[in-house]
């Protein structure tokens, strides 16, 4: 057995602490608002929205109410929205306790690759690389090998880096792993993952 | 500049100052909060060779797609590019030079531009891609990069209420880029869904000052298109 996105996004959720502001990136790490409480941390959006709230029920939808995925919205009592420089003054000044964030590759030293595959489509930067640099801790949500196999959890990454030394957990289907500078260590292995298995899944040491 | 009544009463007369090889910073998350009628009123003022500064350029064919389909862009500056098939096809063509920036990297150069700051170091971006070719220095035991400020000759700007002074006020998420890009160009042309007389805004409750803004047109419809509807169901 393997963890599903839904246990990933709940596993994500658990790392976030009461009363912190929390950055969810686009995809996957923006289902992880589904298993936060309601009221335990306020969700910021980098397009201006400090306060994030659920999508809106049908008919509420407004076009200028959205999430940097571009999304319709709500906007929670406490919610604030601002212009993009203030929103990334926020980002980059360190006031941002957590940015959760999808991955493409993750290396033993923390670094992060997740705007671009080499000679594939460039999909942009978007506020990627502030979010990865800027917030206090950063955690990336991926699955732990490529559609063709190829580890995904290495070394070195060989894709286009968005920020280096940054990540401070990887959450994949097989477990939670935090990047040592040397290897990964399995932080926790989802049900009926083995130590084996996750470590020929992984393209360093697991420790 | 001159701050007399800036209220010019139509597309046209507020775009005249537009020329070819301009740069032109127009405001918008995606499609939300774009100043849609400058949008169009920019291709049927017929210049071209325009650098576009814009955090996505458009998307779905709507907005400033429409500018890369009339082929009036010589250059793109954005920080992402996404779905957006119409730029996708000219910069794999090579028909439009792009520069792709960090979100906040973008954002803030126009601040700095709009500041009178000439450039900044920032770590957003160091020892990436980012950092070709521009200056690096260690601060205090950190990488950090050179960012030079991004003025425009122009800036389009939606806002949902303005005064004839061009104090403007913005509604949630249409927000984003809009301020910012106003205090960052020679001329800041605004679209306003709401004209107001001076004193209907309140001077605590104006989020971006007039002395921004030189031009102002009134446009009370709009599509505001949507790009990703999500829903919940009612509960009954």
């Amino acid at each position: 057995m393997t963890w599903s996105t839904e246990d990933m996004a709940r596993r994500a959720a658990a790392e976030i602490p009461a009363g912190s502001i929390v950055n969810l990136g686009i995809g996957l790490p923006t289902q992880v608002a589904d298993y936060l409480p309601e009221g335990h941390a306020w969700l910021h959006s980098e397009n201006g929205l400090l306060g994030t709230g659920p999508f809106p029920f049908e008919g509420d939808e407004d076009p200028n109410l959205i999430n940097a995925g571009k999304q319709t919205v709500t906007a929670l009592p406490g919610a604030s929205t601002f212009d993009s420089a203030f929103s990334f003054a926020m980002i980059r000044g360190g006031h941002v306790d957590l940015a959760i964030l999808g991955a493409m590759q993750v290396s033993a030293a923390g670094d992060l690759a997740n705007w671009a595959v080499p000679g594939g489509k460039v999909m942009g930067i978007g506020g990627a690389m502030d979010l990865a640099g800027g917030c206090r801790r950063v955690i990336a949500m991926m699955q732990h090998v490529t559609k063709k196999g190829e580890h995904k959890l290495v070394r070195a990454c060989n894709y286009p880096l968005t920020a280096r030394r940054v990540v401070a957990l990887v959450i994949t289907e097989l477990g939670a792993f935090e990047p040592t500078g040397d290897g990964f260590r399995a932080v926790e292995l989802a049900p009926g993952v083995t130590r084996e298995q996750a470590a020929a899944a992984t393209g360093a040491p697991l420790l | 500049m001159r701050h007399g009544d800036k209220v010019v009463a139509s597309i046209a007369a507020a775009l005249e100052p537009l020329r070819d090889d301009m740069t032109i910073l127009v405001g918008g998350f995606g499609l939300s909060g774009n100043p849609e009628a400058l949008i169009r009123g920019v291709v049927e003022r017929g210049v071209k060779n325009l650098t576009l500064v814009s955090n996505n350029a458009g998307n779905l064919g709507k907005g400033l797609a429409t500018w890369l389909q009339a082929g009036i862009i010589a250059k793109v500056i954005c920080s992402y590019i996404g779905n957006n098939e119409d730029l996708h096809t000219r910069m794999a063509s090579g028909e439009v030079k792009v520069e792709i920036t960090p979100q906040g990297t973008l954002a803030e150069r126009m601040r700095a531009a709009g500041a009178g700051i000439p450039a900044f170091y920032t770590p957003t971006g160091a020892g990436t891609v980012v950092e070709d070719g521009k200056e690096t220095r260690e601060l205090d035991g950190r990488r950090y990069i050179l960012e030079r400020a991004l003025q425009g000759d122009v800036a389009l700007v939606r806002a949902a209420v303005s005064d004839r002074f061009g104090n403007l006020r913005f509604w949630r998420t249409a927000r984003n880029f809009n301020p910012v890009m106003a205090t960052a160009a020679k001329l800041t042309v605004v679209e306003c869904d709401r004209l107001v007389a001076n004193g209907a805004i309140d001077p605590d409750d104006v989020h971006l000052p007039g002395i921004f803004v030189h031009r102002i047109v009134h446009v009370p419809e709009h599509e505001n298109a949507f790009e990703y509807k999500t829903t919940r169901k009612r509960p009954s």
